[in-house]
């Protein structure tokens, strides 16, 4: 079939297969050949909500796709060009994803009348038609496997558990990577088992890498050519977004000189921040798994008011147990970062899928008047300077401050360029005045512990251990100057003012807000924030390429908002708002800024496709359709 | 040390705000006052509450004091005693707060034994929102939202404690400071979670409920302060508890020329499990209440483990820089 060089640069790669074969392993390994090549891409791992499904059924189906590409890549791809499906379940669910024209290689030997019963297919697909308008081809992957992993002498189980290595072999080939590192990797990975898994994996992994260049079939299978993408001088490194959370709350403490006690409670997706953190106890982190989530909030607080910086993560449900204790947090003014990664709710919800519903829930959410600053990352690798900027303003504000990101952030993978972290401001503290340490007079020692700080409105961290400052804080109503529990009226007020006035002061610290791509004026502007950046980013540049003046504008802070930001996105004749949920941040909008938005609304669990933002911008600009014709 | 502290140094310019007569402003005495008998350092100590009655006690302590939210002062005290287990931590709650809404983590902070000291204010009753029964009220209580008298059973606080694998039990009486300060030193003493039961006196909602067993005049008669390496003997030694083999229950023995023998009176031994066991279960009103220090047998304290178990946590020995690039690293030129 020789080599293809696609036009725009870039394929798009699929693997589905039974949540037992190994299909997450295969594409992050191919990821990272991908990366060594120097490509840029993006992945989506899109699992079920069940560890294991019952083998061969639709519902047990998980997949991982990525987008490759010679070219700045900012989403995993709309369609895929390729889809390798290892058994009929994958293809029945993953076939309507594809565009007309694309690869399918399938493992044929999984292609039976039991696995058909299984996921409820009549009749074999390769006879039906309904694969005429693909290119198909058929590999006996598991037949292979068997016999190339044989001299090793595996179990029948233990052997077929190879076959994703065979199929990794394969596409390595196909797409003209080295398998030198992916070898270098098992044998860490391997390393403690019985040898000969070690061997039969790279004698799998070697034999699908000769069988597409030398079968007779190889006229068949095609080979693409994706070069290096132009990218920054720099050292990279590929990362999820829960690595660079967990990095960056790292890197928080230590520009705070200060322990991390990250205290969590296990639910999809927030689990993986824990299992990363849990792992860093050199960089100053402290990890406890609590026993609910209720009792995670309470202990990070706790520890906050220990002195530590106190963390707690996760995800809608989650959160809402947390409440309560957030709302105690703001009340005595102490620093709490909340990573919330959004999930497909409401309720239990789609645990495993994404959504960016829980934007009510962070600005608006609590009992009683309880404002909070809320920062959005926008992709996996800027939740590493998002969750520096959430502790930063957390102890500069002595608030908890919220940092969203959603399910397919936290496991979407993409090259990271790593930061330098002499360029990273050290962490401050308000001071406490030194005058009030020490001295018996309850009055002036009150003062000194209240004394907010006149631009941040942050008062003085004073921990459990600290001389002669001993003091009480708790949940009742307080004095606005001595912290004494307070019901007087006019103080409820002054306090109210003022916890409304330290979010808005956030907006004192925060850069403006800039327009990231087109015009600072024009017929169109599409808002986004949190991880819908890189298909709005595409979408944007598409739709500018094709001539229409559309600016991109992505927003960090949704609490408060920029302060510049009613005036810049006031001088668009339009606005658009696409967002993984039923209207949320053009409800903020509407309400923050008096502004209309147009609003483009996806809840279907799946990120935006580009092509559905480029479609709402051709539809929603102004004289478009003359534009278009 | 310029002169010995005293209560007053543990008291701070708040007003204390508990109905004239109740319980808590004996044992808020009883507390300040060892505090300065063992020369705590107010700068180390914490009082941690949730929400209640009792748990406007912070307020009321010259220390740190945090008044979190309802039932969950354990977690929030995990967390400050994790970050850093240097502090003095005191958890103060009552019987709706620990055993109601806090049930959990009172279960967690016990099995994990973190070092700290449990006050629980049992008065079988809720008294900051007007007098409905508790879960620790008797069946047949009658409340404001049980008008006709309650059907829960009640939940033992000494017996939870002891099924969430708490290695220190006490118990003691709010107004009986001679006896409860021993057993609040002994608490604070203990490397571990040390959870101690005090009979508090609601005096609006549940007057004199525990009156059988406080009251002074009859109290020889109904308390048995049990003492490790003791004879469990009571009403001025005239009776004791002894063992009864065939049935594994305690029995009620007269001592002495009209009963049997000292030696034949169980001796407390208050690492003994299963003595425990019979002691914080023993029915109420057919023997006397067991009081002091019922069960003590240290194991590693959660803190201590958490310290332990992940040596670095406590020192950064690493560089975030150096982190960064841990696994694969490629350059772009």
């Amino acid at each position: 079939m020789g080599k293809i060089t696609p036009e725009n640069q870039s394929v798009v790669v699929r693997f589905a297969g039974d949540s037992g074969d190994g299909v997450q392993l295969l594409g992050s390994q191919f990821a990272e050949s991908t990366a060594l090549a120097g490509s840029d891409f993006s992945t989506f791992p899109d699992f079920p909500a069940e560890i294991r499904a019952p083998v061969g059924t639709t519902f047990g189906v998980s997949a991982f796709q990525i987008n490759l590409g010679a070219r700045r890549i900012s989403t995993a791809g709309d369609q895929p060009d390729v889809l390798v499906a290892l058994n009929p379940a994958a293809l029945k669910v993953n076939l309507p994803l594809l565009q007309k024209g694309a690869l399918i290689v399938l493992n044929t030997d999984a292609f039976n009348e039991r696995n058909f019963s299984k996921a409820h297919i009549t009749a074999d697909p390769r006879q039906t038609g309904e694969l005429d308008d693909y290119q198909v081809i058929e590999i006996a992957i598991s037949t292979q496997t068997l016999e190339a992993v044989k001299p090793h002498g595996l179990s029948k189980s233990d052997a077929e558990q190879c076959k994703n290595f065979w199929a990794l072999g394969a596409v390595l080939w196909m797409f003209g990577r080295d398998r030198k590192p992916i070898v270098e990797w098992a044998t860490k990975k391997f390393a403690k088992k019985p040898s000969e898994i070690l061997a039969g994996n790279l004698a799998a992994l070697d034999a699908g890498h000769a069988y597409a260049e030398t079968a007779e079939l190889s006229a068949e299978i095609p080979q693409f050519v994706i070069g290096e993408a132009p990218m920054e001088a720099g050292e990279y490194r590929s990362i999820t977004g829960a690595e660079a959370i967990a990095l960056g709350l790292a890197a928080a403490g230590e520009l705070a000189g200060r322990e991390i006690m990250f205290c969590g409670y296990p639910i999809t997706p927030a689990s993986s921040i824990l299992h990363h953190l849990s792992k860093m106890g050199d960089l100053g982190i402290a990890t406890f798994q609590a026993e609910d989530e209720i009792a995670a909030c309470c202990a990070a607080i706790g520890a906050s008011f220990g002195g530590a910086i106190g963390v707690t993560s996760s995800s809608g449900p989650g959160i809402a147990l947390k409440t309560e204790a957030i709302g105690l947090g703001m009340a005595v003014e102490l620093p709490l970062v909340i990573v919330n990664s959004q999930r497909g709710g409401p309720s239990t919800g789609l645990p495993t899928k994404t959504e960016q519903s829980d934007l009510y829930q962070a600005v608006y959410g609590r009992n009683a008047d309880a404002p909070l600053p809320v920062i959005a990352a926008a992709g996996p690798g800027d939740c590493f300077d998002a969750a520096i900027e959430a502790t930063r303003a957390a102890i500069r504000h002595m608030t908890p401050v919220f940092l969203l990101t959603d399910g397919y952030i936290a496991n979407a993978a993409g090259p990271w360029e790593l930061p330098n972290m002499d360029d990273y401001e050290p962490i401050l503290s308000n001071a406490v005045n030194g005058d009030a340490a020490g001295k018996n007079n309850p009055t002036e020692l009150k003062k000194a512990i209240w004394n907010r700080d006149q631009s941040s409105l942050g008062r003085p961290w004073v921990a459990p251990g600290m001389e002669g400052l001993a003091h009480r804080i708790g949940g009742l109503e307080k004095d606005i100057e001595t912290g004494d529990i307070s019901y007087d009226a006019a103080n409820h007020q002054a306090m109210s003012d003022l916890r409304a006035k330290k979010v808005a002061a956030v907006a004192e610290f925060i850069p403006d807000q800039e327009v990231e791509q087109g015009h600072t004026k024009g017929p169109l502007a599409v808002v986004g924030w949190g991880s819908t950046h890189g298909a709005i980013w595409r979408a944007v540049e598409e739709a500018r390429n094709e001539g229409l003046d559309v600016a991109q504008v992505h927003l960090r802070w949704l609490s408060p908002l920029p302060k510049n930001l009613r005036r810049l996105l006031s001088d668009y004749d339009r606005v658009l708002l696409p967002e993984m949920n039923m209207g949320q941040c053009a409800t903020l909008l509407r309400d923050k800024l008096g502004l209309n938005v147009i609003q483009l609304n996806k809840t279907s669990g799946q990120p935006f496709k580009v092509a559905e933002i480029l479609g709402a911008i051709r539809e929603n600009y102004p004289g478009a359709k003359q534009a278009a014709e | 040390m310029n002169k010995p502290l005293t209560a007053k140094d543990f008291a701070t310019d708040q007003e204390v705000r508990w109905c004239p007569g109740c319980g808590d402003y004996a044992i808020l005495k009883c507390v300040q006052k060892t505090l300065a008998d063992v020369e705590a350092d107010p700068n180390k100590t914490v009082f941690v509450s949730g929400i209640g009655c009792s748990s406007r006690f912070p307020y009321y302590m010259n220390a740190y004091g945090f008044h979190t939210i309802h039932g969950r002062a354990p977690a929030f005290a995990t967390g400050l005693k994790l970050a850093n287990p240097e502090l003095d931590v005191w958890l103060v709650t009552g019987d709706g707060d620990g055993l109601s809404i806090g049930g959990n983590h009172l279960l967690h902070v016990l099995r994990r034994n973190l070092d700290t000291q449990i006050l629980l204010f049992n008065n079988e009753i809720y008294g900051l929102t007007k007098g409905q029964y508790s879960p620790t009220s008797r069946v047949g209580t009658r409340s404001p939202s049980t008008p006709t008298g309650s059907i829960d059973a009640p939940v033992s606080p000494g017996a939870f404690a002891l099924g969430a694998n708490a290695r220190f039990i006490a118990r003691g009486i709010d107004t009986d400071a001679k006896n409860l300060s021993p057993v609040l030193k002994a608490a604070r003493e203990f490397k571990g979670a040390a959870f101690v039961e005090i009979f508090q006196n609601c005096i609006v909602y549940n007057k004199d409920r525990f009156e059988d067993f406080v009251a002074k005049k009859t109290a020889a008669e109904t308390q048995i302060h049990c003492e490790h390496g003791k004879p469990l003997l009571f009403a001025k030694g005239e009776k004791g508890l002894k063992l009864n083999t065939s049935t594994l229950t305690l029995e009620i023995v007269d001592v002495g020329d009209n009963g049997v023998p000292v030696e034949d009176v169980l001796v407390h031994d208050e690492t003994n499990r299963v003595m425990a066991q019979m002691l914080l279960t023993l029915p109420m009103g057919s023997y006397p209440m067991p009081l002091g220090v019922i069960y003590r047998d240290p194991a590693t304290s959660f803190d201590d483990a958490f310290t332990h178990h992940h040596p670095t946590q406590r020192k950064r020995t690493g560089k975030v820089a150096d982190a960064l690039r841990k696994g694969s690293v490629w350059k772009k030129n």
